[in-house]
């Protein structure tokens, strides 16, 4: 038995003690300090993206927009085509042929020949009545009047930032001109008059591109990070796989672009510009984001599930593909969603690879010249012409709808697989 | 093969994790007739030997098995067993209960459907029901099939686990300490279910209960940093030990 010392009489905590008050009161307002930066934090996050929000909604709702003049026409006499042409697909070449342009610039320099004619219009008025008259043939044979689409200094002193003259001739029309909403912006492709440029051609390509990234990134993503969690034997070697993989997800992504140029464009001759160069150029971008995500999904999974399922018998790649991986699937949704988003996004490494080019067709295959959403943006935000810069917002509105959609489709997946398993 | 032959027999095992050896020369025969216990203080290697016995330390990175064990006269560690076999033969219950999350009945059907056991959809629900009632468990959930494994109680889940073990049919249960993480009526329902499962399988138990080893089982092993230092009939291992070690143990002196 060892000596102890004799117990020292136990002095009671008093509470009450001014400093022990202080040391109280200090602690309650650092509870509150700390709590009023938080909602401060949040409250200017928030603040930054209502302000986003609204001027992109505020400079870009009339990008959906345009500004239409009623122009009468009499096209009796000006174009001659037969009932028979006008059936079929040959139907536009016979108008083209038949002169319709011609015919629709001279009516407006004829009906507003003081505002400018034919300067009024934009390049694809006569695109509008010729689809009119592919409709209703009749309108050969009558004087009408058809409205469509201004040149776009009209289109902008419309929409109240114009030039001197482009507003008087805004003023001298008046109620020829009339608002629309621009379906030929949901159709069409790239054009160097405003009026005429559509979003479909980029909207194409970017889901054309995502397709093939899509479609290579997350099987390869998947069996990649499924391996090296289940499969591969700790060593050296697998430690500098992941070190590789963690290194490549942070490779700033021009560099993934040069890498495509060489290898895709230099070595195998893809075609310069294609949605399938972009696809595989992207997947690389996003191959490691996948791995990265599915691992850590995987680890999550518990061993025990695992031992369990062993212990019954259950063979090494039963019991991935009937446990750890339907376990583990939200996780690698979001992580896969995350690095589409990124990639969706992305336009450095498109640039390299010669997605940048004028497209004014959307791409009908995955091996003809498309641009993206990004690209697009940044191309029409580096125009000169007034009339983009509408387009420029509305096409950015256009991409972030796109990314909301797509965020929401990885929230229902997530949440279907995990009320499926949980 | 008679009767009283030894369901499973060890003879000069040695289990090394990396350089570290947790398992010396041990060797030990399993009877098909009676609940045998492992006891021993915490890393004395019992779980591990445990393991050995349906070969769950081969997915251990660096985990090493020596020596001979077989299983009816078979050599679990030859080339020519199949390990995926084995383990239906050798079931396991672990110390956490560790249902999968999935439904009542999908965690006993889980083993038999893999296995190919069932011929129909009804002999599947067959096997599953008859699981459960050996397990204890049927009068609880017959209701509520459907339902997550995961939203049953501890000592429910564990009975889903026996249930779930026992659905493959195998001739020996390995239990690593099944009672460590429940309440004491939980586990007095276990150990009443080991009792009835006595005899139709060949139990291992590993416990730090020395009162359950006494209570559950009629041969207790107890094991000392590694080593197998004393075996017998467990109405002899308490009350008269050979081994000083034997003696301090269950009399409370370490552990």
């Amino acid at each position: 038995m060892n000596k102890r010392a004799a117990p020292v009489a136990r002095q009671p905590t008093d509470w009450q003690t001014p400093a022990m008050q202080r040391h109280v009161r200090r602690r309650y307002a650092a509870e509150r300090r700390f709590r009023l930066l938080g909602l401060a934090a949040v409250c200017a996050s928030a603040a930054f993206l209502f302000y986003l929000l609204a001027t992109m909604i505020a400079q870009g709702a009339s990008g959906f927009t345009e500004t239409r003049l009623a122009l009468p026409l009499d096209l009796r006499g000006h174009v001659t085509v037969t009932r028979a042409q006008l059936n079929g697909a040959a139907a536009d070449l016979a108008l083209a042929g038949a002169g319709l342009e011609n015919a629709v610039d001279a009516a407006a320099d004829r009906a507003f020949p003081a505002q400018g004619g034919e300067a009024l219009l934009s390049d694809g008025a006569w695109l509008r009545v010729r689809d009119a008259i592919k409709r209703h043939p009749r309108l050969l044979a009558t004087p009408v009047t058809i409205p469509v689409p201004v040149a776009t200094d009209i289109d902008m002193a419309y929409k109240g930032i114009g030039t001197p003259e482009s507003e008087a001739a805004v003023a001298a029309l008046g109620t020829h001109l009339s608002r629309g909403l621009n379906v030929s912006f949901f159709t069409g492709a790239d054009a160097t008059d405003p009026t005429r440029a559509g979003i479909w051609g980029a909207l194409k390509g970017s889901l054309l591109t995502m397709l093939v990234t899509l479609a290579l990134a997350f099987p390869i993503g998947v069996l990649s990070a499924l391996y090296l969690e289940e499969y591969a034997p700790r060593n050296r070697w697998t430690d500098l796989i992941e070190v590789s993989i963690n290194n490549l997800a942070a490779v700033p992504s021009i560099i993934f672009g040069l890498l495509g140029l060489a290898v895709f464009l230099g070595t195998f001759h893809m075609p310069r510009s294609g949605a399938i160069v972009g696809g595989l150029t992207l997947a690389l971008m996003t191959m490691p984001v996948i791995v990265i995500a599915g691992r850590n999904a995987i680890t999550a999974v518990p061993p025990s599930i695992r031992d369990a399922a062993r212990a019954l018998g259950a063979s090494p790649i039963q019991v991935v593909f009937h446990h750890v991986l339907p376990l583990a699937l939200p996780g690698i949704l979001t992580g896969t969603i995350i690095g589409m988003a990124r990639a969706l996004g992305e336009t450095a490494p498109l640039l390299m690879i010669g997605m940048r080019a004028f497209i004014a067709a959307p791409p009908g295959r995955l091996t003809d010249p498309a641009t993206v959403l990004p690209v697009q943006i940044f191309l029409w935000s580096d125009d000169v012409q007034t009339g983009f810069v509408e387009k420029t917002s509305a096409a950015i509105i256009v991409l972030l709808v796109v990314l909301l959609a797509m965020n929401g489709l990885a929230i229902y997946l997530r949440n279907r697989f995990e009320t499926r398993w949980k | 093969m008679s009767n009283a032959a030894p369901k499973m027999t060890a003879s000069g095992v040695n289990v090394f994790y990396g350089r570290k050896q947790a398992i010396r020369d041990v060797s030990i025969d399993v009877r098909r007739e009676d609940v045998t216990a492992f006891i021993g203080p915490s890393g004395c290697g019992k779980s591990t030997f445990l393991r050995t016995l349906n070969r769950m330390n081969d997915t251990i990175p660096g985990a090493r098995v020596e020596g001979d064990i077989r299983l009816d006269g078979e050599d679990i560690y030859a080339k020519a067993m199949d390990v995926v076999q084995l383990r239906a033969r050798v079931g396991m219950v672990f110390q956490k209960p560790n249902p999968f999350p999935k439904s009542i009945f999908e965690n006993v059907a889980y083993g038999p459907r893999i296995h190919g056991l069932a011929r129909s959809k009804a002999d599947l629900a067959q096997i599953v029901e008859r699981s459960l009632t050996r397990a204890g468990l049927w009068a609880e959930v017959k209701d509520r099939l459907s339902d997550s494994g995961t939203a049953l109680s501890g000592g429910q889940q564990q009975r889903l686990c026996i249930a779930r073990a026992i659905a493959v049919d195998p001739e020996v249960i390995l239990m690593d300490e099944p009672c460590s993480a429940l309440d004491p009526i939980a586990t007095a329902k276990i150990e009443e279910l080991i009792h009835e499962l006595r005899g139709r399988y060949a139990i291992v138990i590993v416990t730090h209960n020395m009162q359950q080893a006494a209570r559950v089982s009629q041969r207790t092993a107890f094991f000392h940093l590694g080593q197998l230092v004393e075996y017998g009939d467990t109405s002899d291992i308490f009350t008269n030990p050979r081994q000083d070690r034997t003696k301090d143990y269950i009399t409370g002196r370490y552990g």
